[in-house]
């Protein structure tokens, strides 16, 4: 996992739901995780999928990812390669779908506000920062629990890990 | 120190004396609950290695969310879980046509007191409404408990909602959970265990409070909470699959947040498109055009539901230009309305009756709604783009208003019928 992540912010408002980021009809059509980026906010901003390069940032408002449990609202970002989500707050789940799948989930309503849309901003994982235009800006470590996935790159390898060392 | 539900059954779990807000535990949950979504998780589960499930009675599995298949593609989909069901020895498997897995979790005793559920639904707190701990969680966590037979939890803060008096005549816990849910907002519970209590709360039939612990997944709580009464217990005699241990918070318990309502103040609401806390009273939108009105999901397709819905359209037929689809949340459910005479009302009257699941909820099949046209739901979520396309508006209240409104062709309260 990359400790600096460098990229172009896309922001958008509160209570950002799961159904604009993956709608639900696609839920048990498109099971193939890289067939998934191309659906990403499709329903929230059709200029994202085609768009976003690796690294990208997006920062969201209040509540980012409320609704369904739909792991594929985190997977078809993660899989596109996004750096990471900025938010005010994450709805809980989509917070554990984002640590299961390594992709940094940063809560830090001070840089939200802070951070202009499309500007190019940093965020350095291990010192906890996020450097924008508009100042730096701290956030607190992950619980060591969730550390551990994180670091095993989520939780699919976490339990892997896991099993192959109760077989030994 | 006393604690809270959620602090006291976590602290269970775990084998500890008592838990605090934000401390994370390691837990094996009773149920691990999973629906269409099965087949990809099998996926998942399989990419960790797994061969044999942890412990195959944890596990309750539906085909609900696109049930019967309506392509080829939901119908490999469902293949596969049945191929796992057998592959694996699960026990508590209910294939197309029984119901959509809250509802029948609760039917089939698997929801029990005292109990954690953890599910690859949002919509899994509402195993509350039998005093469990329903929690919705991810695929990947869903495929991890399968594998390693636990999942980490962070101890919620708890909030405690009481309700005091009666409600109004054709006041439901729908509307109570739609006015909560406009006041706090989407994310008034992020994160927390939602607890009702209160009068009015014991004065609810288990029907309409399932309605309220649904929803709170809409509030963004982790949980929600019915202490169980002699009306849960009565339920589950002869009906529990396990035996189970009743958990109640202790007096005193300290609650982040508390709100009191008074039912009485409570009238009929509904949420207008496209978030589910943008509330209002039903009078405000009352006229507006609906082309179709939904009445079923996990949220209202229960029996009382359908009673309060057929009582409205007795002896009434839908308005010319609005069509109405009706989707009992199980089997048992739809026999019941079947011999009660509501089905018989629904068809009368021009409605158009599904087999037991989810339905159009969340855009699948059975009545997905056109480009630029206007539902009203019974369900939980009308997002944009939820019931198939994002160019269409979702209204949603409680049954009897969803009926009347099919009969006027217009939003309308029953009474002005």
């Amino acid at each position: 996992m990359d400790k600096i992540i460098r990229g172009r912010v896309w922001k958008y408002g509160d209570n950002v739901n799961t159904d604009v980021i993956f709608p639900g009809k696609y839920t048990y059509t498109v099971s193939d995780p890289k067939e998934m980026p191309q659906y990403a906010l499709e329903d929230l901003d059709p200029k994202f999928a085609d768009g976003m390069q690796p690294g990208d940032i997006i920062v969201g408002g209040t509540n980012w990812g409320c609704g369904s449990s739909r792991e594929q609202a985190v997977v078809c970002l993660s899989e596109a390669k996004l750096g990471a989500i900025i938010a005010k707050s994450f709805a809980r789940i989509y917070y554990r779908n984002c640590l299961n799948n390594a992709l940094p989930a940063i809560v830090n309503p001070e840089a939200v506000d802070a951070v202009e849309n499309g500007e190019i901003i940093e965020i350095d994982l291990s010192a906890g920062e996020i450097r924008c235009t508009g100042g730096t800006f701290t956030f607190p470590p992950l619980p060591e629990a969730v550390m551990e996935i994180f670091e095993a790159g989520g939780l699919i390898e976490h339990t892997k890990e896991k099993l192959a060392n109760q077989q030994e | 120190m006393p604690q809270t539900f959620a602090e006291k059954i976590l602290a269970k779990k775990a084998g500890l004396s008592r838990t605090v807000p934000g401390q994370i535990v390691e837990i094996t949950p009773d149920v691990a609950l999973s629906h269409d979504n099965t087949a990809p998780i099998y996926g998942i589960f399989q990419r960790m290695g797994g061969e044999r499930v942890f412990d195959p009675d944890m596990h309750a599995i539906f085909i609900d969310h696109a049930a019967p298949a309506p392509t080829t593609k939901h119908a490999e989909n469902h293949r596969i879980i049945r191929q796992f069901v057998a592959e694996q020895g699960i026990e508590h498997f209910f294939d197309v046509g029984r119901g959509i897995c809250h509802q029948v979790l609760v039917e089939e005793g698997l929801a029990l007191p005292g109990e954690v559920v953890l599910g690859s639904d949002s919509h899994t707190p509402h195993a509350g409404v039998m005093g469990a701990f329903g929690a919705g969680i991810g695929r990947s966590e869903m495929a991890s408990i399968w594998a390693v037979g636990s999942l980490w939890l962070r101890v919620p803060e708890s909030m405690k909602i009481t309700v005091n008096g009666e409600f109004l005549p054709g006041v439901t816990a729908k509307d109570l959970a739609l006015k909560v849910i406009g006041d706090l907002g989407a994310d008034g519970a992020l994160y927390m265990s939602v607890e009702w209590h209160g009068g009015a709360i014991e004065a609810l039939d288990l029907s309409q409070r399932a309605t309220l612990p649904n929803m709170m997944a809409e509030m963004g709580a982790k949980n929600s909470y019915i202490p169980p009464d002699a009306k849960v217990t009565a339920f589950l005699a002869g009906r529990a699959k396990r035996t189970f241990e009743l958990v109640y918070p202790d007096p005193g318990a300290h609650y982040a947040q508390s709100y009191t309502y008074d039912a009485q103040s409570i009238e009929p609401m509904i949420a207008c498109p496209h978030k589910v806390d943008n509330v209002k009273p039903l009078s405000d939108v009352a006229g507006t055009h609906v082309d179709q009105a939904f009445l079923g999901t996990c949220t209202n397709g229960r029996l009382g539901d359908l009673a309060a819905a057929a009582s409205v359209l007795k002896g009434r037929e839908i308005a010319a230009g609005t069509r109405m689809v009706v989707i009992p949340a199980s089997s048992k459910v739809y026999l019941e309305a079947l011999q009660a005479g509501h089905i018989e009302t629904f068809l009368e009257a021009g409605a158009a009756i599904e087999s037991p699941g989810c339905g159009p909820c969340m855009g699948n099949h059975m009545g997905v709604p056109a480009v630029g046209e206007v539902s009203i739901s019974t369900a939980n979520r009308n997002f944009r783009g939820r019931m198939g396309t994002k160019e269409s508006e979702v209204y949603l209240a409680s049954p009897a208003v969803v009926a009347a409104s099919a009969v006027a062709g217009e939003i309308v309260h029953p009474k002005d019928l």
